[in-house]
């Protein structure tokens, strides 16, 4: 493979590809580190690329596993998901050219799966049989699909609090589904001292975090490919933990990097919702650190109040002329019904942070009519029915045409 | 009654292999500056400029410092600290 090393990002002390996720001299993040070599044959490349699986594993070169390709027919694959042209979205907020890349379409409905099938992946490379996870739920749907798939046993730890359909659609692959009372961060905290006493648990986003975090570049990947090998000039781009977003720009600056493609990283905003909005209060504030907040959102998938990669997403935003901000509830649940009627795509809160900053750079007047945007949605709307319920008016009727006609007409509505 | 100082896996090499150590101290300040009198690397590994490094969390039973006052948090007899890596989840 050509990842070589785990690299300190503070200090850049340097160690094996193993399942380690923080320097013992600094406690700094680490990192996969890579030697690619420049592409003397660019088309030969690409051609290489397309024809590879439809899925994550056609960038088997660009991530950070040892063996063959993995099989692309097993397991739970992910990736090459839809990059849909939203001229209705652009139109309404005023926009040139707005691209969705619609990641709630994955094997479970959001892009945690690109990132779990490198992290098990990598895990059971490195000898590991179990999977486990602190989870704001996306990461739960897929741990526990993906242990069901690879046949390995998997605990999944979440706030008790999370919303009902994101607990069945964890609990139905038969993984231990343990409910914390607290908020995320508390999970997170459990787990970042389980995982220091459970050495044979392969924690997706602790102990095997560098290369799980490397599978969002794969969002770039396709970007890039779908645009027929081009950069978009922005992208609008949800935070948690700021992983998402930091690793989107990454994966593009490594193939700028090798020659694949030419430009520019491109103007990378991040989207908060205003009730967890560490990342967006320092940017604001001009800080170069978050201050952990106790969220309170209904955007529960984005409700991390200490997010790990938050300085790094403020030095994103900040080099490349974006910003992070953030949306009140109502701004979210009118951006998910924004994306739904104007592109037909049904998202969960996250998206709706998204779309509502997407709405909001629009009508500050930050985004240049020639430019060419990508929104980019997490997940599935089905994940969060609760913030949509009662948002919209059905009919009722007897099964008679009278009745049908009345109940229109009762409405002054002519059909 | 002393205050309980859990040390993470990264950090034990540092603490003489030991899980946990006992402090002493009115504040969080002072309960790691008792434990770095024991173990002097520590200091470094957990300390930039006099300040906490920016990848290092301290909780006081399990609620994470930076809500209450920082190093300046009063810390009762028989308190319970842990120190952990800010860099997971998400």
């Amino acid at each position: 493979m050509a990842a070589t090393q785990l690299k300190c990002r503070e200090c850049a002390t340097e160690y094996p590809l193993e399942a380690r996720y923080v320097c013992s001299r600094c406690f700094g993040p680490l990192e996969v580190a890579y030697e690619h070599e420049q592409v003397s044959d660019v088309s030969s490349l690409r051609r290489r690329i397309q024809g590879g699986p439809q899925n994550i594993w056609r960038y088997h070169d660009f991530l950070p596993l040892e063996g063959p390709q993995p099989q692309t027919r097993t397991g739970l694959p992910a990736g090459c998901t839809p990059l849909v042209r939203a001229d209705r979205l652009a139109e309404r907020l005023g926009l040139g050219e707005v691209w969705v890349k619609n990641d709630a379409a994955n094997p479970t409905h959001s892009f945690k799966d690109r990132v779990v099938s490198v992290a098990a992946t990598r895990a059971r490379e490195l000898g590991f049989d179990t999977l486990a996870c602190a989870s704001t739920g996306n990461l739960a749907n897929s741990v526990a699909a993906h242990g069901a798939a690879l046949g390995m046993d998997s605990y999944v730890l979440i706030p008790s609090d999370l919303e009902e359909q994101k607990q069945l659609a964890t609990a139905i692959y038969g993984t231990n589904l343990v409910k914390v009372r607290g908020n995320y961060d508390d999970v997170n905290r459990l787990c970042t001292e389980l995982s220091g006493d459970r050495e044979n648990w392969a924690f997706v986003n602790i102990n095997m975090r560098p290369y799980y975090a490397e599978g969002s570049k794969t969002v770039a990947f396709e970007i890039a490919e779908q645009l027929g090998w081009e950069l978009p000039d922005r992208c609008v781009v949800p935070i948690a933990s700021g992983s998402l977003f930091t690793k989107i720009a990454k994966g593009f600056a490594e193939w700028i990097d090798i020659g694949l493609i030419a430009g520019e990283i491109p103007t990378m905003n991040g989207s908060q919702a205003l009730g967890c909005s560490p990342v967006a209060t320092a940017f604001e504030q001009e800080k170069d650190v978050c201050r952990p907040v106790k969220p309170d959102t209904i955007a529960k998938s984005l409700a991390i109040g200490n997010p790990a990669d938050g300085p790094y997403a403020l030095d994103l935003a900040r080099c490349t002329g974006g910003s992070i901000d953030s949306v009140s509830d109502q701004e979210i649940r009118d951006g998910i019904r924004l994306l739904a009627e104007t592109t037909g795509i049904f998202t969960e809160t996250a998206g709706g942070v998204t779309t509502a900053v997407l709405a909001k750079l629009a009508e500050r007047g930050d985004i240049g009519s020639d430019e060419r945007v990508v929104l980019v949605i997490t997940g599935d709307g089905l994940k969060t029915l609760d913030a949509v319920r009662d948002s919209f008016r059905a009919y009722e009727v007897d099964a008679s045409i009278e009745s049908f006609e009345a109940a229109f007409a009762e409405q002054g509505v002519n059909v | 009654m002393s205050i309980t100082v859990k040390i993470p896996t990264q950090l034990r090499d540092a603490a003489g292999g030991a899980a946990q150590v006992t402090a002493d101290g009115a504040t969080v300040g002072e309960a790691l500056e008792s434990v770095f009198a024991e173990h002097a690397e520590l200091r470094d590994r957990l300390y930039q400029d006099g300040d906490l490094r920016r990848f290092v969390n301290v909780y006081l039973s399990g609620e994470d410092i930076r809500f209450l006052d920082g190093l300046q948090t009063a810390v009762p007899a028989g308190g319970e600290l842990t120190i952990l890596p800010a860099v997971a989840g998400g």
